[in-house]
């Protein structure tokens, strides 16, 4: 073919190609580019939301914030009772969610699987208010024979420390009420992670003499690392910000270091109990809480993120 | 290393379906066996019936025996977990651990019988293996690496490094060339040539040329339609194969008029 032709026909299909298609695909680009500069717009208006109404509570006297010694000392104590009962449910829902996700992806019988799958995303929706109910009506009075015998049998150890609550509504309660309101996070994103295992690779480990545990210890974690990193992470930002459930199977009180003594709060709680009330500073503290509670997410979001990264080389994506 | 095979009235059924019928074969030791025939034959499938990896696939079972120097793989206490560590497998595209290093992913199958292993034995292991891969001299300074940084040839030879590192009887493998370019091609065939001397290896190949060029003995597998089960048609030495078959089918897929 001639430059000559080849150049008429390019010239003849850049006449032919229809203004439609093009239309098309100017429309999508500019819908995605319209939703992405909205998600950050949001997120942008938050938080200046955040930063603005919180500012006066940094430069007020610091008598007149609650417990009358300046905002740190108001804070810290919610901050840690927000990471421990975090923490206390991810340490519970994180081998649970996971073992439950490799069940139905590679154990269960396809059949079972299918059924258990759905139940687990049935769980996922179920709303927190209800998972606040039945801890604080069924889980916790149960829990509080536990605690009673726990800080009996094993006080010594500080964070079973004595008298236990005898409602049951302590950090630990929620941590898992918690815990059990995150598994269906856990699980329903890990089991699509592990679905999408190569199947190169599973029957790589399988010729080679593996057996079906050794095949998902060589095949299949280390393929889903990453992606069970950031379903625990999604769980951890239910934990974190989870409001009702928390507020429903915890009495409030100041930071002890017993988990089986009422007591503690989170922030998401401290919140949303005050917040109806709140006026004036008080207003302003609370919104401050609520930038803390932002940065904490941020925090440990972007640990998450580094950690991620780090192995990235090994992960398979090249 | 290195034991024979030898096949008895193997039916391979997926569900209701037969899919490969009544084969019989006898396979040497330390010989190289290429499967032939046209897609859909039977012959990958058959390959898998050598170590039990179509159980993996759901459904699929066999009839018959398999016999390695004369033990039957589907005995009732083999365990398939045994018969797969002696009778390793490379695959149509090469699969090394995304997630291991070169290192590791050569040892990995090593360390599944045998978890405790002194550094300087994984060492000797790694630089064997990789060395009867052909593979030694263009990985040795970046072992620690990912083995998902190789070329396509090299991550073929890499799994092949595998293979062998657990010093199987036998190695299968399943179109082993056909992602690779011809330069790798190549590489992979003077090792096929050179791996004979300690293993069996049987290869199911499409390519006629490489069949003739690595096998001592060739098997042409062929189906009478959609639907029918695949058969061995043909079992024999290479040269015979290729040059005076028995069976005109044989004939005329050898001589390139189907398939």
């Amino acid at each position: 073919m001639s430059t000559n032709s080849l150049k008429a026909s390019t010239n003849s299909l850049q006449a032919s190609s229809t203004d439609r298609g093009r239309a098309g695909d100017k429309i999508f680009s500019g819908i995605s580019l319209a939703a992405g500069i909205l998600i950050l717009a949001v997120l942008f208006s938050v938080a200046v939301f955040l930063l603005v109404q919180a500012a006066p509570i940094f430069t007020a006297d610091p008598t007149e914030v609650t417990g009358g010694n300046g905002f740190a000392p108001y804070i810290l104590p919610i901050v840690i009772g927000t990471v421990v009962a975090a923490a206390i449910a991810l340490l519970i829902a994180t081998p649970i969610g996971i073992a439950v996700a490799l069940f139905i992806s590679h154990y269960a019988p396809r059949r079972l699987a299918r059924a258990f799958g759905y139940v687990v995303d049935l769980l996922a929706a179920i709303p927190s208010v209800i998972y606040g109910a039945w801890g604080y009506i069924i889980l916790a009075p149960q829990l509080a024979r536990v605690y009673t015998w726990l800080a009996e049998n094993l006080g010594w150890i500080p964070i079973f420390a004595g008298p236990a609550s005898q409602t049951g509504k302590t950090i630990l309660t929620a941590g898992i009420v918690l815990a059990v309101m995150v598994i269906p996070i856990i699980t329903s994103l890990s089991r699509e992670i592990f679905l999408q295992t190569p199947n190169l690779h599973e029957e790589a480990a399988l010729a080679m003499g593996a057996t079906r545990w050794e095949m998902v210890r060589m095949a299949v974690l280390p393929f889903a690392r990453p992606g069970i990193i950031s379903a625990t992470m999604l769980g951890l930002g239910r934990a974190l910000g989870e409001t009702m459930a928390v507020a429903l199977v915890l009495s409030p009180g100041a930071l002890v270091g017993s988990l089986v003594k009422s007591g503690n709060q989170t922030i998401a709680a401290e919140i949303a109990l005050n917040f109806p009330e709140a006026f004036g500073l008080r207003l302003n503290e609370l919104i401050a809480a609520g930038l803390v509670l932002f940065v904490i997410t941020l925090v440990v979001n972007m640990i998450a993120r580094f950690i991620i990264t780090r192995h990235k080389e090994f992960s398979g994506a090249n | 290393m290195s034991k024979r095979i030898d096949v008895k009235d193997l039916n391979v059924y997926y569900s209701k379906f037969l899919a490969v019928e009544d084969v019989n074969i006898n396979i040497e030791a330390r010989s190289v066996t290429a499967f032939i025939g046209p897609s859909g034959c039977g012959k990958s499938t058959f390959l898998r019936t050598l170590n039990r990896m179509h159980e993996v696939i759901p459904g699929a079972r066999v009839e018959g025996e398999v016999l390695l120097d004369g033990d039957n793989l589907y005995a009732d206490a083999v365990d398939p977990v045994t018969v797969r560590g002696q009778i390793g497998m490379v695959f149509q595209r090469p699969n090394p651990f995304p997630t291991m290093s070169i290192r590791d992913n050569v040892l990995a199958g090593v360390k599944l019988n045998n978890k405790r292993m002194s550094k300087s034995d994984g060492d000797d292991l790694v630089e064997q293996s990789l060395r009867g891969a052909n593979l030694w001299n263009e990985v040795k300074d970046r072992l620690g690496r990912p083995g998902s940084g190789l070329s396509g040839g090299q991550q073929q030879r890499l799994c092949i490094a595998r293979a062998i590192a657990v010093s199987p009887q036998v190695i299968l493998m399943d179109e082993p060339c056909s992602a690779l370019d011809p330069i790798s091609t190549l590489a992979i065939e003077d090792l096929i040539n050179e791996l004979k001397a300690d293993y069996t290896v049987v290869i199911v190949t499409h390519n006629m040329q490489q069949a003739a060029r690595v096998s001592d003995k060739t098997a042409f597998f062929n189906i009478a339609g959609t639907g029918k089960p695949g058969k061995l048609i043909e079992y024999g030495d290479t040269t015979t194969i290729f040059n005076k078959p028995a069976q005109k089918a044989t004939e005329d897929y050898v001589s390139g008029r189907f398939g």
